[in-house]
């Protein structure tokens, strides 16, 4: 019975030893092929990025992406006919109007009046124009991703199981290594710029300050797996204007900034965001305001007037939207940053949807979950075209040079120019809108251009 | 996510609706996404707040008249199938339609709904005739501030007056059929839907 416990023991024992080496051996293991994954990351991803040199892995990605992707498409019978796209004539309401009324002298009102309101009215209940903006573009066909999945059911087996190594490979591999992008890109930022900022101001510190900053943004393309297009190089913009684009997620800083050194204008945020806020600061000067001095129109005209007039410091970046849209459409551009009279460098940036959707929907996602879905979808690929610089004409007010602006912008990228407020993603619409529809119906209605009205 | 809305709404419910509204499978699903689209609370009705979400509709002169079309008498939330029953009214009338024998029912896309529609928008307290007063509010509705009350009450007065035939001083439905008679109504009372 001893000699049994003994054996019982001793074998116990043994097994804990091998359990023990087991686990040593595991803890060294993974060790080992963390090192072996920092080492290659280093090497293949973040010094090319760091010399802006590229390897050529990532543009082998995106082709072999790209077959996967049509033979996809392929396959899926697309049930959709080309839709006959909707397009309410863009003439004159009052036209419209009056050329759905049956003639009448001198103007007056008939019971069929309301036909025009009403069917305008059923119109935009069934499909409107703004709050399509407010949410991700819908797929033609799909990408072989689940959170596109709207309409598309079963095909075939093949397709499953492409999509189902799509899942394995963003979600296991890709996903891992561009989390670890991103925390080297942002750590190197906070860590690169706080460094610079300690030498002696002068044209070394804004070399390297410059240096340092599209560095980490290169790293950070990279953990996007971001393929970015420039055209137009020559209309970059300089030192001493401010440049324009339409916003559609955070990320577009990270696009716009691979390219050229910008000055951030904004709040400052506290937590994560403050500490690289603050460390960015400390080697050139962005614009960053306090939650206070934002409310102040005049402050902040005339802080971001000084940095313009100061040809040394780096041209403003700024979103006139205010708010992100989808990227199908430009809305309203805030006037604030037309009237300080400075050269506008108009930048248009336009998503490829068919690899990720990069629109931040903010009511409906976190930044943090926002930033996980981009790791997990296929690629990031846009498109950035810069315009030629604009100037404010003789005779034309802030509100109306915003517009000439968005229009040009809107024309490059191929997006729908609205007039509406990208702040009715939250706010309501202002009553001078149908107080001017009141007005232009009143108007026929007393027959202002008849002789006779009552 | 998006894939719910294929997912909710059952076959049987699309074919009920089909058979009553007489809108096509395709054009049924791509009405439910814009349904839950607007359903911003996610329970499976709209309320009024939805629709004046719409910045389009909220600036349209007769947009609460519109909006309250979709609601049943004292109720506040309209679900799918209301939605569809009132979308209906504005379907194109098909040409294989008019030809057809009448169907034992009346289709709610047919000329008379389509007229009976445009009375309700009217008709305030739902009495089946349209008094002075509710003239006065809906022409109010439409011009804003931009006429007297002098000026809108002389057209409103003209307007019952050429409508009126009984002498009650309203419009009852059919003197509001019988002055729009000569009006294409099939047609401005229609929209497009895409299939």
């Amino acid at each position: 019975h001893n000699v049994r416990k003994c054996t019982v023991n001793k074998t116990f024992d043994l097994a804990l030893d091998l359990t023990h080496a087991k686990m040593e051996d595991f803890w060294a293991g993974a060790l080992w092929a963390l090192e072996i994954w920092l080492y290659l990351i280093i090497s293949l991803i973040m010094v090319p990025a760091m010399f802006g040199f590229s390897l050529g892995i990532s543009e082998t990605y995106m082709n072999i992406l790209v077959k996967t992707l049509e033979w996809a498409t392929l396959k899926i019978q697309t049930a959709h006919a080309e839709e006959e796209v909707l397009k309410r004539s863009s003439s004159n309401e009052l036209e419209e109007l009056r050329r759905s009324r049956p003639k009448l002298l001198g103007g007056d009102f008939t019971l069929s009046d309301c036909f025009y309101f009403t069917r305008r009215g059923i119109e935009s209940i069934v499909d409107d124009e703004v709050t399509q903006r407010f949410s991700s573009e819908e797929l033609v066909s799909w990408n072989l991703l689940t959170r596109t999945n709207n309409h598309f059911q079963y095909i075939s087996l093949k397709l499953t199981l492409v999509y189902g190594l799509g899942i394995f490979i963003r979600y296991c591999i890709l996903a891992p290594l561009r989390i670890t992008l991103a925390i080297i890109g942002l750590s190197w930022l906070v860590i690169g710029t706080s460094a610079v900022g300690l030498l002696p101001n002068g044209r070394v510190k804004s070399w390297l300050s410059e240096w340092a900053h599209v560095m980490c943004y290169r790293i950070c393309a990279r953990g996007l797996s971001a393929a970015i297009r420039y055209h137009n190089r020559e209309n970059k913009p300089r030192k001493g204007g401010i440049c324009v684009a339409n916003h559609t997620t955070p990320i577009d800083i990270v696009i716009l900034c691979n390219d050229a050194c910008y000055a951030m204008v904004g709040q400052i945020h506290g937590g994560l965001m403050g500490v690289v806020q603050r460390a960015m600061v400390r080697s050139c000067p962005h614009v960053w305001f306090e939650r206070a001095e934002m409310k102040d129109r005049h402050l902040v005209t005339k802080r971001l007037t000084d940095h313009v007039n100061d040809k040394t410091k780096l041209p403003i970046l700024i979103f006139p939207e205010g708010t992100c849209i989808n990227n199908t459409s430009v809305m309203m551009f805030k006037k604030g940053s037309f009237e300080i009279g400075a050269t506008i460098y108009p930048v248009a940036i336009k998503y490829d949807p068919k690899f990720g959707d990069a629109f931040w929907n903010s009511s409906k996602y976190s930044m943090i979950s926002y930033l996980l879905r981009m790791m997990t979808s296929w690629a990031l690929v846009c498109n950035v075209w810069y315009l030629p610089a604009m100037h404010q004409q003789a005779g034309e007010d802030a509100v109306q040079f915003a517009n000439r602006v968005k229009s040009a912008i809107a024309r490059q990228g191929g997006l729908v120019d609205l007039q509406w407020d990208g702040g009715l993603k939250r706010g309501k619409v202002k009553e001078t809108f149908k107080e001017q529809q009141q007005k232009m119906y009143s108007s026929m209605v007393v027959g202002e251009d008849s002789s006779s009205s009552d | 996510m998006g894939s719910r809305a294929s997912t909710l709404l059952r076959e049987e419910e699309i074919e009920e609706i089909k058979k009553e509204t007489g809108f096509s499978h395709s054009q049924i699903t791509r009405l439910y996404s814009r349904f839950t689209s607007l359903d911003k609370g996610e329970n499976g009705t709209l309320s009024r707040e939805d629709f004046q979400r719409i910045p389009e509709l909220a600036i349209n002169p007769l947009g609460d008249r519109i909006i309250n079309a979709f609601f049943p008498e004292g109720e506040d939330q309209v679900n799918f199938r209301g939605f569809m029953r009132t979308l209906a009214h504005f379907r194109p009338i098909e040409d294989n339609e008019k030809n057809k024998n009448p169907p034992t029912s009346e289709p709610l896309n047919s000329r008379t709904n389509k007229l009976l529609f445009a009375f309700r928008l009217y008709d305030l307290d739902r009495d089946d005739k349209i008094s002075r007063d509710e003239l006065l509010q809906v022409l109010r509705m439409m011009v804003g501030v931009n006429i007297s009350d002098e000026q809108l009450g002389s057209i409103a007065d003209r307007t019952i007056q050429e409508a009126d035939t009984n002498g009650d001083n309203s419009i009852s439905f059919s003197e509001f059929i019988k002055v729009l008679e000569k009006v294409d109504v099939e047609q401005k009372m229609s929209i497009r839907f895409l299939h």
